[in-house]
């Protein structure tokens, strides 16, 4: 198969290098059947097949409106808030850390563009880069502990989850004497950062597409992730096989402060007020996104279209129950179902890459 | 006769009070196989770190093609050709043959401003390196480390570090987990490093296996060097008698015994105890 595509390729060059016929001598010809083989062993393949499972239980089940136009704003608002931070918490995990910090970044962005702007009325680009500022650098406290520590990332980001969470409250009664802040973005900064696109879809839906590009390169098609993947096998070979560690962890810490200073900042934008707690739910929900999107929790395996995935089946999962009959208290029994059984998959398509040789020939 | 491209010239380590290593000096040549023999706890695997930077000695220098020379780190060792491949040799299971051979020094191909990670050259150069070392059934280098054999991975660690311009192999334990199949492939494949000119220290506790490709025997008992002898001037079981008990064994430990009485708790070097 592979052959011929080749051959079309080279049809269409016109001049055939001698480069090119070694490629396609050296590259064995696989049998039509192994291309499924080669899907089957993908490690999104399982989260493939749980989102579409999901999509038409509730297809059925959701009735005609679940598959309107309002019906997929629905999950696809609430996927592209998960899923820009389940991005960079995916790229942790493969790198074999985890950020619970993000629950307390996200209202800390808020509250930080909501004071600064809002609240004091400054030009509201100021209140944005103060927020993003401001979880690049919890991510780079982080980092910078987990590597000088040796405490594992989960109770770092623990302790950084409550300090920032005291210090977000602390600070915007000091200096607001209140736990919400409203916020009025002009058109401009709202229509980039917090807007309805026709009136249903969150514009952070293409800030969500465009972050899954820029990770996906980063992950499967630069060099770079590579070192993530390694880091995430053994992080003593990986450090004497001259990879950065140090930096590539802090800077991956950094990444998922941003990304979580990111949702929070374009919610204050978009629903024109901040509040101090408004983040936990994420902490798990990125994370279930992940492990279904088939990242392996201890790291080392893992793929961006398959988080993209799970943070698509998550969001069906939470939203879907509203369109069905059912009493939407069920929704987290669903949730932790379907967590179980596509790790349980995941695990089964994992155990078929690692076995998987090709047949004699 | 050739200079050693590694030598141990009186090499001592201690972790604070505790000595690990007394005086061990020893030197391995290019295409030369150097089989470190010893019991668990003799000193093997401080010995390998001092080799490949992990640990710096207490005291005593490293020499490298005769000039002395310290590292730092074991990023030092690998860049001046020390490399050290470990019992479960790949250690990314879940990566792909063609990754985790390029760890680190990953190819890249530009296109425009972007750089992207070269697949297809990384899998052809990794399952060419593999190949040539005789392990012909590897041919996809999209297959996962971890679905590899134990003789399968350290070969493709062995080709990895060849290939990386290795000048000293260093092969920790290399057989001990594998059935003798496999572990005869392991020493094939250790051969043939040393055709290709390397220095092979090769770490085992299997007596046959050290025979079987050694050029030059050394026996760590209790981290002093208890025995230092070329191929073909001890047997078997002389060997075997030397490293784990036997008469042999409860005579050195008396003399061991005796020489540290005598002289204050150090313990002798390989010449002394002749």
């Amino acid at each position: 198969m592979s052959v011929s595509i080749l051959k079309t390729r080279r049809g269409f060059a016109g001049n055939p290098t001698a480069e090119m016929q070694a490629v396609a001598k050296a590259v064995p010809a696989p049998s039509a059947g192994s291309s499924i083989g080669h899907l089957m062993r993908r490690p999104e393949m399982g989260s493939f097949l749980g989102m579409i499972a999901v999509f038409a239980f509730f297809a059925i089940f959701g009735g005609a409106n679940f598959v309107t136009a309002g019906g997929v704003a629905s999950w696809l608002n609430v996927a592209s808030e998960i899923g820009i931070v389940a991005l960079p918490v995916g790229l942790l995990m493969i790198a074999g850390e985890l950020d619970i910090s993000i629950g307390s970044v996200i209202p800390a962005a808020s509250m930080t563009v909501a004071i600064i702007s809002g609240f004091y009325g400054l030009p509201i680009i100021v209140g944005v880069l103060a927020a993003l500022a401001l979880g690049l650098l919890v991510g780079f406290i982080n980092g910078v502990l987990v590597i000088r520590t040796a405490v594992p990332s989960l109770i770092v980001t623990l302790g950084s989850l409550f300090a920032v969470a005291g210090l977000t409250l602390g600070i915007s009664i000091i200096l607001t004497g209140s736990t919400g802040v409203a916020i009025q973005a002009d058109p401009l900064a709202k229509a980039i950062l917090g807007q309805f696109v026709g009136g249903m879809f969150q514009v952070t839906i293409f800030w969500w597409l465009g972050a899954a590009v820029v990770v996906g390169y980063l992950l499967h098609f630069s060099r770079y992730g590579n070192w993530i993947f390694a880091l995430g096998g053994d992080k003593v070979s990986a450090r004497n096989a001259g990879i950065p560690t140090d930096r590539v962890i802090i800077l991956l810490f950094m990444g998922s402060g941003l990304c979580a200073a990111f949702v929070g900042m374009s919610q204050a934008l978009l629903y024109n007020s901040a509040q101090v707690s408004t983040g936990q739910s994420f902490i798990f929900n990125s994370i279930i996104s992940v492990v279904i999107g088939g990242v392996l929790l201890t790291g080392g395996f893992g793929s961006v279209v398959g988080i993209v995935f799970g943070t698509v089946t998550f969001a069906i999962v939470n939203q879907g129950i509203f369109y069905t009959g059912f009493d939407a208290n069920w929704a987290s029994l669903i949730i932790g179902v379907l967590l179980l059984a596509a790790v349980l998959m995941n695990n089964t398509f994992r155990k078929m890459a690692l076995t998987y040789a090709p047949k004699k020939k | 006769m050739a200079e050693p491209i590694l030598q141990l010239a009186n090499v001592n380590k201690s972790f604070g009070p505790i000595d690990v290593l007394h005086d061990i000096n020893l030197s391995v040549k290019a295409g030369e196989v150097l089989c470190l023999l010893g019991d668990n706890g003799a000193g093997k695997s401080t010995l390998i770190k001092i080799l490949s930077g992990v640990h710096q000695p207490t005291s005593g220098t490293i020499l490298m093609d005769g000039k002395p020379i310290a590292f730092a780190n074991p990023r030092e060792a690998s860049e001046r050709g020390i490399s050290t491949v470990h019992q479960f040799g790949g250690t990314f299971p879940l990566m792909s043959i063609g990754r985790s051979f390029f760890v680190g020094v990953e190819p890249t191909r530009k296109w425009g401003p972007f750089s992207f990670y070269d697949r297809r050259k990384a899998n052809e150069v990794a399952v060419k390196a593999v190949q040539e070392f005789g392990i012909t059934r590897i041919e996809d280098g999209d297959r996962l480390v971890g679905g590899l054999s134990g003789g399968e991975r350290q070969s493709l660690a062995i080709a990895r570090a060849v290939h990386f311009g290795a000048r000293v192999l260093i092969l920790d334990e290399p057989t001990a987990a594998l059935g003798v199949k496999e572990a005869a492939h392991v020493l094939r494949i250790v051969l043939e490093a040393r055709k290709r000119g390397l220095a092979v220290i090769f770490i085992t506790h299997q007596v046959i296996h050290a025979l079987t490709v050694g050029d030059h025997f050394a026996v760590l008992i209790r981290g002093a060097l208890a025995a230092d002898f070329r191929r073909g001037e001890k047997t078997r079981e002389e060997i075997t008698d030397l490293m784990a008990g036997g008469e042999a064994m409860a005579e050195l430990e008396a003399e061991i015994e005796a020489y540290q009485a005598a002289h204050e708790g150090r313990a002798p070097g390989a010449a002394e105890l002749r």
